[in-house]
């Protein structure tokens, strides 16, 4: 290897891309790690997204037509897993290895041969989960949240191979994580102190935190499971003295800091987008980032509000719900800046712009229906109904989605060195928004008027509702097909991007050319 | 400020991750299959091959990278500035560890104090035990099961307390390897960190004492309800850990006879130190928590 080190003193602008097939298996460029990241995740959405039109189509109307109730289970299985594991996390840490380096001035992450370990885990580690759909006896059939006994007791043979390929997701994710923790904490340019970082790179320090903090608690579970399941022990076996309470207990430990994972990076990315498209500084810079802070620390003290139909002691209730209200104060600090860094602003929309917007209001809905689940008394009625599936794709699919979508078009331009074809975005927007809110709007009501999540057959009375739901799903899954159109079409060609192609931006990413080059500040840039 | 930057190192390409992500994917595939054959009690799966084929190619995998990153070092392609991300780096894997044992130990403290007191009728649980198990009562060690699997339960005099000892005496004389090294003084190096692998060894084997002699005259087992449970994958996690540590703190030896290391630049070694004083910590909590009270 060390015959690399010669190759590594070219400069800046005449340097090329190994080519071939090895320069994406041994690849220690952030910018390919992140690409792969970001093609990764988009193929899982689409495979996710299948699922879920196998599910809405079953759901179009009451009956079983397309597919029997076991199928249908791993159906919702598999799409949870698939879509929080394969496809929003993997492409904030795509879109943190593309950026985090360009942002704090670092020639390239700080681990980079663990960078590509980690990518390189999660096709392996996908190939297994959705082999296992295969076996005998079919694939993992529990929800994504894999609650004992179902996992243990009622589970399918297969149940093995979800526990170790989630073993070996956790591995990756730990690894990303530490390696973005690390390159924040380490490789900042000379004079780009905490305080000046981009927002972006803040939420994602915090988030990293929050990922080597809970990863390995989901692995203490998924082994708990394993064990319980193959080796006869009960944790969660009250004949044992085990509990399965004592899962959920462990499940949300991991599973609440979970979600925030999958939103903190998206509040980094509206922070950089409304700012540049409304042509002002960020209302609150400072309390952007303390209101994140809060939020992370807040998210290790609230997960038994997913328990509150479990029969915990009425002090453990209270102390959870009025724990999860709290939550609400710095989010709601978050939109109050988003608002006013718009208030007067010298607007304009285009499309990273309108998805950032749309992000903002829908998100904001999805949190208010959180507040709503988080009254204890008003949870017991809306416990596991199709109000919670409302609530968690609000905040997931117009929340997280539309940020990375929102950050696709803001950094395409850097990253393909061409402008995107702003009509067809347009239409991909406008589809998206509509269709996603057909979708998902009318759950609130089915879920309010009593209809349960995660089954397949319904009493004739949700007909209705399901039907203009599946018709949104439908809808919003076509619409993701434009957005692949337009990015290949990016990648391919179009209009030169000039380095700055948006007049509000601002941060180190802009001031290298469009493309980014393979390796930017080799030599660290001096920030004021 | 930064007159002179140092270059950070960046290898080119390497080939090591992706062997490394072959590994792990066939360790995960093999041993998915391998734990299906034995619940199935299929004897002639083929599940174990694949495991242990995934095992040799993440060894493989390991040699290549460390021995490309050993070289590295040794050329003096390191800056300071690469020395931090990997001590950075080595200390939330630490971290990432603690919080994998606290999952564990979070266990042990629910079934404890919440679930088998529950089932004994406390807080409101009163028609739980009244219907379901009407003769059983709360007690830890849990010896007795709801279900009405019985065991013993290990003290913590014996066995345990001298592992204790020998742990902990292992971590002070890492720490004065670690003295001898930064002070240039090799002997103490080798003496000290030979002495620590040695204890490192003598804990192995005692710990496995400790389970035979937990099988074959308490009866206490791995499936023995949630007393055995928490004892046996505690301490199982720990000894894995140990045994680990110990692997590392061999090859440290054996670089430290071959030269390696200086008072400035000694990662490995400072990683491996740190890796052991982990897995001390980790015994005394688990010598409290799951031995002694």
């Amino acid at each position: 290897m060390s015959t690399v080190a010669g190759e590594m003193d070219h400069h800046d602008h005449h340097h090329h891309a190994p080519s071939g097939i090895t320069r994406w298996l041994f690849t220690t460029n952030h910018k390919d790690i992140g690409s792969m990241y970001l093609w990764f995740s988009f193929i899982m959405f689409l495979v996710g997204g299948s699922m879920a039109m196998v599910i809405r189509a079953e759901l179009f109307q009451p009956g079983l037509q397309l597919v029997d109730p076991h199928f249908f289970n791993q159906m919702t299985t598999v799409h949870g897993l698939i879509m929080v594991f394969g496809a929003v996390m993997p492409a904030f840490t795509g879109l943190a290895n593309w950026m985090v380096p360009m942002m704090i001035g670092a020639p390239d992450m700080a681990l980079p041969r663990m960078n590509n370990w980690s990518f390189w885990i999660l096709p392996f580690a996908f190939a297994i989960l959705l082999a296992s759909l295969f076996m005998e006896g079919g694939g993992p059939a529990f929800g994504w949240t894999f609650y004992a006994p179902l996992s243990t007791t009622y589970s399918s043979d297969s149940t093995a191979l979800f526990v170790f390929s989630v073993h070996i997701m956790g591995i990756s994710s730990i690894m990303g994580a530490i390696n973005v923790i690390v390159t924040i904490m380490n490789m900042r340019a000379p004079g780009m102190t905490y305080m000046k970082m981009p927002l972006f790179v803040w939420t994602w320090f915090i988030t990293a935190f929050l990922l080597i903090a809970v990863m390995p608690v989901l692995a203490g579970a998924v082994t708990m499971v394993l064990t319980d399941k193959y080796f006869s022990t009960s944790f969660f076996d009250a004949a044992g003295g085990g509990d399965p309470v004592l899962f959920q207990h462990i499940f949300w430990f991991f599973g609440h800091p979970e979600v925030y994972i999958m939103i903190l990076p998206s509040f980094g990315i509206v922070s950089a987008i409304i700012p540049a498209f409304s042509r002002k500084k960020l209302f609150g810079y400072s309390s952007m980032v303390y209101a994140t802070a809060a939020i992370a620390g807040l998210s290790f003290l609230v997960w038994a509000h997913h328990m509150f139909t479990t029969g915990m002691p009425v002090a453990a209730e209270i102390f959870f719900m009025y724990a999860t209200m709290l939550i609400s104060v710095p989010t709601g600090v978050k939109v109050f800046n988003w608002v006013a860094t718009m208030w007067r602003g010298s607007i304009s929309f285009e499309t990273p712009m309108l998805f950032a917007l749309a992000f903002v209001i829908l998100f904001t809905i999805g949190g208010f229906s959180g507040l709503m689940l988080a009254i204890t008394p008003v949870d017991f009625q809306y416990h596991d109904t199709y109000f919670v599936v409302a609530h968690f794709h609000y905040v997931l699919v117009s929340g997280a989605i539309f940020s990375i979508m929102a950050a696709a078009y803001y950094w395409l331009p850097k990253w393909t060195g061409h402008m995107y074809d702003e009509t067809l975005a347009k239409w991909h927007f406008w589809c998206s928004l509509i269709s996603v809110n057909v979708l998902f709007f009318p759950m609130h009501f089915a879920g309010l008027a009593g209809m349960p999540r995660r089954i397949p057959d319904y009493s004739l009375q949700f007909a209705d509702i399901n039907q203009i739901v599946s018709i949104g799903g439908f809808a919003f899954g076509l619409s993701q097909l434009i957005f692949l159109a337009v990015v290949i079409k990016c990648v391919r060609g179009g209009e030169k991007a000039p380095a700055k192609p948006w007049d509000g931006a601002e941060g180190l990413e802009w001031t290298v050319p469009s493309p980014a080059p393979y390796h930017t500040f080799e030599t660290p840039p001096e920030v004021k | 400020m930064a007159q002179q930057h140092e270059k950070y190192y960046v290898p080119a390409s390497s080939p090591w991750p992706i062997v490394g992500a072959v590994g792990l994917g066939l360790i995960a595939f093999g041993a998915g299959h391998t734990v299906i054959d034995m619940k199935n009690e299929v004897t002639d799966g083929w599940g174990a091959n694949v495991l242990f084929g995934g095992i040799a190619v993440l060894i493989v995998m390991l040699f290549g990278w460390f021995r490309d990153q050993i070289n590295e070092s040794m050329s003096g392609l390191y800056s300071n500035q690469l020395g931090h991300s990997y001590r950075q780096g080595m200390s939330w894997f630490i971290f990432s560890e603690i919080m994998f044992f606290a999952a564990f130990f979070g266990a042990l403290f629910y079934a404890r104090v919440i679930a088998v007191e529950w089932l004994g009728g406390a807080s409101n649980n009163a028609m739980t035990n009244e219907v379901l198990w009407p003769a059983f009562e709360a007690h830890w060690p849990l010896t007795q099961t709801p279900g009405g699997t019985e065991s013993g339960a290990m003290g913590w005099m014996g066995l345990p307390l001298y592992n204790t000892i020998i742990l902990i005496v292992s971590s002070v004389t890492c720490h004065f390897a670690h003295v001898g090294l930064e002070k240039n003084n090799r002997k103490q190096l080798t003496l000290f960190l030979g002495i620590t692998i040695i204890l490192g060894c003598i804990f192995l084997y005692l710990q496995g004492a400790e389970y035979v002699h937990a099988y074959e005259e308490l009866g206490l087992t791995l499936d023995s309800g949630i007393y055995g449970n928490t004892f046996y994958m505690l301490t199982g996690f720990h000894g894995m850990h140990v045994t680990l540590g110990t692997l590392m703190l061999i090859i440290m030896f054996l670089r430290v006879i071959k030269g390696h290391f200086t008072p400035d630049n000694h990662f490995a070694f400072q990683a491996t130190s740190w890796y052991w004083h982990f897995v001390d910590v980790v015994w005394v909590c688990l010598f409290i928590f799951v031995y002694v009270l």
